[in-house]
This record gives C-alpha cells, structure tokens and sequence, in this order.
C-alpha cells in the first residue's frame, strides 16, 4: 500500500493514462465483436483445422488394399496372409496367379502394395533357413509406401518370433522395431503441435497487422497519430484482443487433441504455456513489424498469408522432416519461429521433457521477440515522421 | 488580441526540396484562418507540422503557447483534428467513437455523458445514438466528426478539407457548426479547395509553391487583386506556380 501511494506521487498522471489505454482496449474489442463473421473464423479455425489434419489429411495407414503373389501356398505363406488379413493396417483385396498381374495391379491403382513370397517358401526356410518376401509398394506417394511397408515388415517379424517359440523353425532375420514416444505412429502426434505453431501464428500476426494496416486505409491513423496517445500504447492496445484471442485457442487446441485426439500433454502444461506465451509475443510483435511496412488491409493480408504461412507449412517440420532440406532452406527453417515453437511443444507434449530440454527454443524465441518489437517500435517512430 | 499560432521561417526540406518554405503567419485566438493552396503547395506539410506530427527543419512556431518542436505532446493535448478523409471508425455506434475519443483525449469521466447528450441534441441524432456511423448519410457523419474534434474542449482544431463530397446544404450547415463553435472562443484553422468557403473565412492564407503568397481578410484580397470573387484571387495567384499539382 505504501508502495502505491508513493507511486501515484511520483507518477500523478499514470492514472488517467490508464483510462486513456482503456478505452482504447474496449474499442479494439469492439471491432471485433461486432465483426461477427471474422471472430467466428477466428474461433472455430482451430476446431477446423485440428479435426481437418486430424481425420480427412490423414498419413496412417488403415485398410490398404495390397495383393499378394503366393507360388509357393504353404502353411507358412498363408499363415502370413492371415496375419496380414487379420491386421487393421491391410485388407488382401487379390491373390495373384503370375508376375505379369503384378505390374497391372500397380497401373491400375487398385493396391497400395504387392506381397510377392518366393518358390518353396516353407522348405526353403526349413533347410537353407534362407527365404524371400518381396514387399513392392507404389511409391508415388512415399510416405504412405514407407509407412505401408513398414507395417508389413513388423507383421512378418511378429510371426516370425511367434513361430520360433512355438516351432523352434530358425530364423534368418530379427527385425526389431520399436518407436519411441509414440508406438501407434498417430499422425495427431505430429500435427498437434503444428497446428498450434499455424493458428497462434495466423491469429496474432495476420488479424494484428490487418488491424493496424485498416486504421491507416480508414483514415483513422492520421486522427490517432495527432491525438495525445503515445505510439507505444497504441501498439500493445491493438495487441492485447488478438492476445487474449490466442488464448482462448490455445486452451481450445489442447482441449480438443488432449480429448478428441487422444494426444496427451505429457510433460508439465506450465512450461508449454510460457514458451506458447512467448511465442503468441514473437508474432504479435511480427503483425507490428508487417504493419509498420504496409498501408492496406489487402497488403497485409498477403505477406502475412504467403510470406509467413508458406514458410511455416512448407519449412517448419511441421508436414516435412526439416532434416530431409537442402542445406540452404534448412538454414532458413532456422528463421521461422514456429519451426522453434513447434519443436519445443513436441518436447513437452508428447516426450514429457521439462524446461532444460527447451531452453535453447525458449532461448532463440525470446530473442526473436525482443528484436522484433525494437523493430516495430523503431519503425513506427520512423513513419510519424 | 490574443496570437493562438505564431509562426516565424517556418521551413521544412525533404533532402534539397523545400515542401514549405519560410513560412511566417499569426491566427488569433477566435478567428477562422482559412488556409489554401494547390495540391502540392505545402499545405498539408505545414499543417502536420502545427499538430506535432512532424518536426521542421527551421523556424519556429507556438501552437496554444507550446513549441512544436520541443513539445509535441502538450500540443496534441490541446488541438482538435479532423481529417480529409472520414475518420470515425464506420463499425462502431455513434456512442462508443464518442466514448473512445472522449476517452484518448482525457476528458473527464463525469462530463463525458452531458456533453455526449448535448451533442446528440445539436446535432439531432437522439435516436441514432446506437446505431453503427456507416448507417449515417455522409453529412451527419462530417458533421458527427466535427463534434468529436471538438468534443474535448480544444483551443484549436485543425480541419483538412473538412467538406469534401459533401452537398452544398450540408456544407452550409457545418459551416453554421463552425461558427457556433468559434462563438465558445474556439480557433479554426481550416483547409479547402472550395473557394466559395475561402469566404466564409475570417482571413485567408493562399500558399504558392511552398510560400505564403497572399494574406488578408477576403473583401481585402479581392480588392488587392481587383477580382470579383475569391476564386479569381487563387486563380492569379495560382497560375504562376512552378510545381505541378499532383
């Protein structure tokens, strides 16, 4: 209290500041309030485009169709089959009788992969311990044909194992394969965290820099700039709805993948809410930068739309391993906040790591943060000029 | 009299261009300081410069007894500014862009809601009070943005090309709001391309290629140049430019 009092002393017109910076807040809700379309966009996209990367774009393998060439029609073939049959992953849609069918099933496109065993299957195993599977599967999408032959590969090993227990048959391969942190491949373990980079980024960046940028299209900048408001608090009141706003979806987005999905936050919520924080800032502070540089609504939707969404989609890891670049967009992933972002909520979400395993994220955002709102403050003084 | 503006050489240069050259003018306390020119002359360039929006590059001038050039913010405080373009915010009610200019210029709490009141009663839009401003014809909402410019008390309020697209009745009206107002001791300094309204000023300033090159009331410029109206006046003055409007 007494801390208070000497405060209001030393600063008598911090008060009426504060009512100033209110009203200003209130207006802002205002805009956004009464433009119903776009608040209902920006509440409903994260619910949108969870349940859209979560059921429709889906990269796990269910029911794919394979065919199978069996000339040998074994007991150890057939018991294979069945096992194949019986797996969710795969439905024997064919047996064929030839090589030559083969090539047609893949020309037609009826079958995702070919199980192809040699001759004398079961009696080639028994004596040379030695036997072929050929697994040939139509690559023009790689990732299904890799993720289709691996299945098949765990399938093949399973029996295996199960055979040498039971039948003391040897054996010639031991696959082993075992994936860490998430067994059952779920695709939402991946794009959780992506969409959560997308949205934060979409809603801070894209709705903060348009705001900015209509204030200048209307005319209104030019009233605000010769009004007594200061630059600064101009700034953090367009911010702060757009702020609470990612808020509100951030608590959605985990909401629906921690229930829908199935995807648990596995390590401690408080860190991935401060580096999210920390991230909802790098981009508030990049709508700033953007809408520093542009005078209308229909520019600043475009940068932010194709200069930070593209990036973010194609250079984040969030659809494409950032590993599998040439070296010169590996560097530029470097650039992206949200490939930070992204990495670091993977780290707490689904490997439960604590704070140490993302300070070098926490590290290189807040550092992005800081430069970039110099950069807006820096720039926005430059255009009053 | 009491001098509201006091302007001496003021001057500002981009690089070696002079948008405003050596400009010196006084506008007392009251009074309607029409100020003119072409597009291109330097108008709007001197005005941002008397609202502390931009700083010059020599002379000086007092707004409301503040100097622009080392105190910007107390000028804001004091000035009322409305702008060329319309500059309500179109998605709010007539109420809350009352509430939020109220609001940024600090005015208090207990006399927002009987100033808001009067307003609506002056300017007849009792009923329109919650209605959204771009369900307002273009009249009432220069004449809406008129008020709010002046809704905080201000010594001065700046007006840029208040009047454009406007129809000549309502013109006629707000020109009547600008008189009422400077009738409660407030100073309008006011630009326009109408030179029809250049009457209605108390002096007129008509700025050639960054320079001042006339100042007197209206009846003594006409006089001066032997023209019929101010139109003739600007004219003159106007053909001898060296820059092209843009």
């Amino acid at each position: 209290m007494r801390y208070f009092t000497a405060w209001r002393v030393m600063h008598p017109e911090k008060p009426i500041e504060m009512k100033q910076f209110i009203s200003f807040v209130r207006k802002e809700f205002h805009h956004i309030f009464r433009d119903r379309t776009t608040m209902a966009i920006l509440l409903i996209l994260p619910v949108l485009m969870l349940l859209l990367f979560g059921y429709a774009i889906n990269t796990e393998v269910k029911n794919s169709k394979i065919a199978v060439y069996d000339p040998s029609n074994d007991t150890y073939t057939r018991a294979i089959i069945e096992k194949m049959q019986a797996s969710e992953y795969f439905s024997v849609v064919k047996m064929l009788k030839n090589e030559q069918e083969m090539s047609e099933q893949f020309k037609s496109g009826e079958v995702k992969m070919v199980i192809a065993f040699s001759e004398n299957f079961h009696e080639n195993l028994l004596h040379s311990g030695d036997a072929q599977i050929a697994l040939i599967a139509d690559a023009t999408d790689p990732n299904s044909a890799k993720s289709v032959v691996n299945y098949a590969t765990a399938i093949i090993a399973g029996y295996q194992m199960e055979s040498q227990q039971l039948q003391q048959i040897p054996f010639q391969i031991d696959t082993q394969i075992k994936l860490l942190y998430n067994p059952q491949m779920k695709g939402a373990y991946n794009f959780v965290p992506g969409v959560m980079g997308m949205i934060l980024m979409l809603i801070c960046a894209m709705m903060t820099s348009i705001s900015i940028a209509r204030e200048k299209e209307m005319g209104t900048m030019e009233v605000l700039l010769v009004s007594p408001v200061k630059p600064a608090m101009l700034i953090i009141a367009k911010a702060i709805p757009y702020f609470f706003i990612s808020l509100i979806n951030l608590t959605t987005i985990l909401l629906i993948s921690v229930f829908i999905l199935g995807v648990p936050v596995a390590g401690s919520l408080l860190w991935l809410l401060v580096l999210s924080l920390v991230y909802i800032f790098v981009n508030l502070s990049l709508g700033l930068v953007i809408s520093s540089v542009v005078n209308n609504q229909q520019t600043a939707l475009l940068i932010s739309g194709m200069v930070l969404m593209l990036p973010v989609i194609m250079l984040s890891g969030m659809m494409f391993p950032v590993e599998n670049m040439p070296v010169f967009f590996q560097w530029i992933s470097q650039l992206i906040p949200a490939k930070w972002y992204i990495i670091g909520v993977k780290k707490i979400m689904i490997k439960g790591l604590g704070f140490s395993a993302i300070m070098p994220q926490l590290a290189v955002l807040s550092g992005m943060a800081v430069l970039l709102i110099a950069i807006s403050i820096k720039k926005f003084k430059y255009r009053l000029e | 009299m009491e001098k509201v503006i006091v302007v001496e050489n003021l001057t500002k240069a981009f690089g070696r261009f002079k948008a405003v050259d050596q400009i010196s003018f006084e506008v007392e306390k009251g009074e309607i300081f029409g100020f003119l020119g072409a597009n291109g002359a330097g108008k709007t360039t001197a005005m941002r410069m008397l609202c502390g929006l931009s700083i010059p590059t020599s002379g000086k001038a007092l707004v409301a007894g503040y100097d622009i050039r080392t105190q910007p913010e107390m000028i804001k405080k004091n000035i009322g500014y409305m702008s060329q373009k319309f500059a309500l915010y179109e998605d709010l009610t007539v109420a809350e862009n009352i509430r939020f200019y109220a609001g940024i210029y600090q005015v208090p709490e207990k006399e927002i809601a009987p100033r808001t009141q009067k307003l609506l009663e002056r300017l007849g839009l009792e009923h329109e009070k919650d209605s959204l401003v771009k369900s307002l014809p273009l009249g009432w909402k220069q004449k809406l943005a008129f008020s709010v410019a002046v809704f905080h008390h201000p010594g001065i309020v700046f007006l840029d090309e208040p009047t454009g697209g406007v129809d000549p009745v309502t013109r006629r009206q707000f020109w009547e709001m600008i008189y009422e107002a400077t009738d409660s001791g407030i100073t309008v300094f006011v630009t326009t391309h109408y030179m029809d309204e250049a009457e209605y000023c108390d002096r007129v300033s008509i700025m050639v290629d960054g320079k001042i090159a006339a100042l007197d009331t209206p009846a003594n410029l006409k006089k001066e140049f032997d023209a019929n109206n101010m139109d003739e006046v600007f004219y003159r003055l106007a053909r001898n430019a060296s820059r092209k409007a843009d």
